[in-house]
């Protein structure tokens, strides 16, 4: 089966690629582009390891196609620092300490700067809710709700 | 240079300070590396083909039709993992655990490999396969396992520890006792007596990233193995000899690891992307899928425990006994005698058995789960003594620090203790606000303790300083949890500069000496021992080269401060020498500066802890929410507080699942049937509240700096901790774990009925 040729935006910068049909958006950054930042846990989007950015929304990348990628803007953890500065919740995540493994740090960075950018004064049940599609089995979550509060309230100030 | 490793009490400066762990950028940005992060050029693609049948013999397998497929590079079956094991019964059930030999013995026993250009077609492959099953009797229940009538999970298995030797084969396969004194005398001299059995279910660690690995095996003998591990020189061990190869020549290379929680203490595909890489001739990258981790990896063991504890009116225990029957897979493992171990460890009892039974079940090897064993122990024998203060008519709290182990106190499982914590976290928890916070309806409150052995053993460790006076510190402990920045913490400690001027990597197995792996709570114990060691023969070092630069000798050199200092009047107009001063000149006073450490970290304190649990239990759903959760745990010094309060509520989260969710659930077929997130639901961040510390430290007197390991005792206490809770909510005793609504609404409806 031929390949399927796709162009698309990836971080602000202008991509082609070509993948087969069955590929997922997760198999194209990983495999085919090197953007190892998005982890896949279970393939199934149970996990949220894999979470980016299309078009303004937050998908797990494992239940997208390749080929949907086709005149999008997809954003990946590659792209949420700016050079050498990272975002606020880069550096909250680190102060707090709320990452162990790691493994699971991009998919919840990429889903917090989501929830954030929608609701930039969350409450802590909010929070909770907000990133119930990531699961971490390292920390119990109490150091990820504490760093994106104290992003939240960086971000507002700044 | 000889070491002494016991604790000296000091002020600390860089010990204790909270600063962000070295590896962390990598970690937030997405370059940090992990199993399935690193490709290496000719790579393919490999997969497991995997037995469906709980329990079947395999007749045949034809790979002719596989082989043919454009672009598979190689297929292999047991017969490409000959066995080497040369009578290492051990190494043997590992080899079969890799790769099915004439029988499957779970679902999910891989049975053949391919590896191809890619995955599309390695699945493919898979698929061309054919395996003739013969399928066999099965059974995968802990308690239907031991009765005499179940299918035999091996037909060569007689149950070893008892005399005489059984004449028939067994689904028990060694039976293990502890404990002292005369049970029952013990039991005679009882007022009250508390009698129940408990059961808890299978459960996985669930960490986040399946197991991954590169392999690539030359013609020349040499291979190379990248692999997410919590031990890469005990894998280098384990493929080697299973594979055949010098251990010299394969180098492993850990890379970071998402979560093991022991689950990545096995091999499992590791062997099997060797011996592809072997056949193909290529590197193979192998990794594993969600569902394959849950029905192929993992997980834990599911137990069936009966208690009995006797006690006079005034609370005093006469007597403990506890038989636990621990599922292990379809190999003997040591599940069950580490549950006897620990059962009655936290109490000081005149009269104390404990008997073990390894079950063979139609299961995935049971693997090591953060303190594995302890936490169904502690279930059983804590709800035990939360009846037993009921019956007594004592405060759970009390009846506990009345009992509770102490200094001199030999354990029931046969050392003396030294000074521990279990009382310190009783009565720390008795003086918490949160014990005495209000509590609405249908909500309960629950405490328990846990123990945990902690281990110690191999270590190397390599500091090497600079010409610029920074320093690398290698170290061969896998990071699971942010022990690098421990290590540098203890680095910077002990030569007196800036936390900032050492960066703390894990070396490969060509890189350094051998180094045990992560587990048993281990890796800053034992890597912070070898990282002072290493530490202060640098240091002796420095003082050589200060005594040449300033031409003394080298006895009225002292270090002080992360500074040479030339003692006595008769140098004192010598400037103090820095470490960076020191390193500047190496290259004139005798070459590279560097400490090394190869030990035996002996004497790993033991660790208590002790948790309250808060929950509200819905009695329409069964459904219930942890309002509340406090842990207090000893960790004889907390290096960075952090990264020890991490390891306290991650453990608590795990456990908080295990008691209310997850579970491994079996169909009649032997099948398992939710191997995956969304059906073994771990907790996600809605599911739980702040999760409170408590660091108690008293010191560990066999290590220099007092550490005793952190990262196992807190999932100990959780399910008895949650399971006294929802007991006390509900009025009913909980004696299964997890609490399930279905399990919760059965106990409800009892009440009402009884």
């Amino acid at each position: 089966m031929s390949a399927i040729a796709v162009s698309t935006t990836i971080n602000g910068d202008d991509t082609e690629f070509l993948c087969q049909a069955e590929e997922t958006l997760l198999d194209v950054l990983r495999d085919r582009l090197g953007l190892t930042g998005s982890k896949e846990g279970c393939g199934t989007g149970d996990c949220g390891a894999c979470s980016v950015i299309v078009d303004d929304r937050l998908v797990c990348s494992c239940l997208v196609l390749g080929a949907e990628a086709e005149g999008r803007r997809i954003e990946t953890i590659e792209g949420m620092a700016n050079g050498e500065d990272l975002h606020p919740l880069q550096s909250k995540f680190l102060e707090h300490a709320a990452l162990q493994c790691g493994v699971c740090t991009p998919g919840f960075l990429i889903a917090a700067r989501d929830l954030l950018e929608k609701n930039p004064n969350p409450t802590e049940e909010e929070i909770r809710f907000g990133l119930a599609g990531n699961l971490c089995r390292c920390t119990g979550y109490d150091k990820i709700v504490r760093a994106v509060q104290d992003a939240a309230r960086v971000m507002k100030g700044s | 240079m000889n070491f002494d490793a016991r604790y000296a009490a000091q002020s600390f400066k860089s010990v204790g300070t909270r600063p962000i762990r070295p590896d962390g950028v990598d970690k937030v940005t997405g370059r940090a590396r992990y199993g399935a992060d690193f490709n290496m050029p000719g790579q393919l693609v490999g997969c497991i083909l995997r037995s469906p049948h709980a329990h079947a013999k395999i007749e045949k397998i034809d790979t002719s039709k596989a082989e043919k497929l454009k672009g598979v590079k190689a297929v292999i079956t047991a017969t490409d993992l000959p066995d080497l094991t040369n009578g290492d019964a051990a190494m043997y059930d590992i080899l079969d655990n890799c790769m099915a030999r004439g029988k499957a013995l779970y679902d999910g026993h891989a049975v053949a490999a391919v590896a191809a250009i890619d995955a599309r077609t390695a699945r493919q492959a898979l698929k061309l396969i054919k395996v003739r099953y013969k399928v066999l009797p099965h059974v995968t229940d802990v308690d239907e396992a031991v009765k005499p009538s179940a299918p035999l999970v091996q037909n060569d298995v007689f149950t070893a520890g008892v005399d005489p030797r059984p004449t028939k084969p067994s689904n028990i396969a060694r039976r293990s006792q502890y404990g002292h004194g005369d049970v029952d005398a013990g039991f005679g001299k009882a007022d009250i007596i508390v009698e129940c059995s408990y059961r808890t279910e299978q459960t996985h660690q669930g960490y986040i990233e399946p197991h991954a690995c590169v392999a690539s095996v030359n013609s020349d003998g040499t291979a190379e193995l990248w692999v997410c591990t919590q031990g890469h020189f005990v894998f280098r061990q384990h493929c080697a000899g299973l594979l055949g190869l010098d251990v010299s020549k394969l180098r492993v290379t850990s890379s970071e690891i998402g979560g093991g929680f022991g689950g990545k203490t096995h091999v499992w595909i590791e062997p099997v992307a060797l011996a592809l890489s072997r056949k193909a001739g290529r590197p193979v990258k192998l990794v594993m899928s969600r569902e394959e981790v849950f029905r192929a990896s993992g997980p834990t063991s599911a137990t069936s425990i009966d208690v009995r504890i006797g006690a006079r009116s005034d609370g005093t225990i006469t007597a403990a006994l506890a038989t636990l029957r621990y599922s292990c897979g379809p190999y003997d493992g040591m599940w069950a005698e580490i549950g006897a171990m620990t059962a009655f460890a936290c109490y000081d009892l005149e009269n104390v058995r404990s008997v073990g039974q390894e079950v063979l079940v139609n299961r995935p090897k049971t693997a090591a789960y953060r303190a594995p064993s302890a936490p169904m122990a502690a279930f059983a024998v804590e709800s035990a003594i939360d009846e037993l203060a009921g019956k007594v008519g004592m405060d759970p709290v009390a009846l506990r620090i009345k009992n509770a182990a102490k200094e001199g106190t030999r354990s029931s499982y046969g050392p003396v203790y030294g000074p521990i914590g279990i009382g310190p976290t009783l009565e720390a928890v008795q003086k918490h606000p949160h014990m005495n916070a209000p509590l609405g309806r249908n909500q309960g409150r629950g405490m328990a303790c846990g123990f945990w052995f902690n281990f110690g053993g191999q270590t190397c460790t390599d500091l090497n300083i600079g010409v610029d006076g920074t320093v690398t510190l290698a170290v061969g402990t896998v990071d699971v949890g942010g022990s690098r920045a421990s290590l540098s913490l203890v680095a910077a400690e002990e030569l007196g500069i800036p936390y900032e001027q050492v960066k703390a990597v894990i070396a490969d197995t060509s890189t350094l000496g051998y180094n045990d792996m992560t587990d048993g709570s281990r890796g800053t114990f034992s890597s912070s021992m070898a990282t002072i060691s290493a530490a202060r023969n640098a240091i002796a070092v420095m003082k050589e080269r200060a005594a040449r630069m300033w031409d003394i000798p080298v006895k009225d050199v002292d270090w002080e401060d992360g500074h040479a200092r030339a003692r006595g009047k008769k140098h004192g107009n010598l400037p103090p020498l820095s470490v960076k001063d020191i390193a500047a000149a190496a290259p004139k006073t005798g070459g590279p500066i560097a400490g090394h450490s190869e030990l035996v970290a002996d004497g790993a304190g033991v660790s208590f802890a002790t948790h309250i649990c808060d929950v509200e239990i819905d009695p329409e759903t069964g459904a219930t929410k942890v309002l509340r959760y406090t842990v207090v745990q000893d960790a004889g010094k907390a290096v960075h507080p952090d990264y020890v309060e991490g390891q306290y509520q991650g453990g608590a989260a795990q456990g908080i699942g295990w008691a209310l969710n997850e579970e491994y659930i079996y169909g009649e077929d032997g099948r398992l049937q939710n191997p995956g997130f969304l059906d073994y639901r771990i907790p996600v961040c809605s599911d739980l509240p702040m999760i409170d510390t408590q660091i108690l430290e008293i010191p560990n007197p066999n290590h220099p700096y007092g550490v005793r390991g952190v990262g196992e005792t807190s999932i100990v206490p959780p399910l008895a901790a949650i399971a006294n809770a929802v007991s006390n909510a509900v009025g009913v005793r909980m004696t299964h774990i997890p609490m399930s609504p279905p399990r919760i609404l059965a106990a409800l409806d009892g009440k009402k009925a009884g």
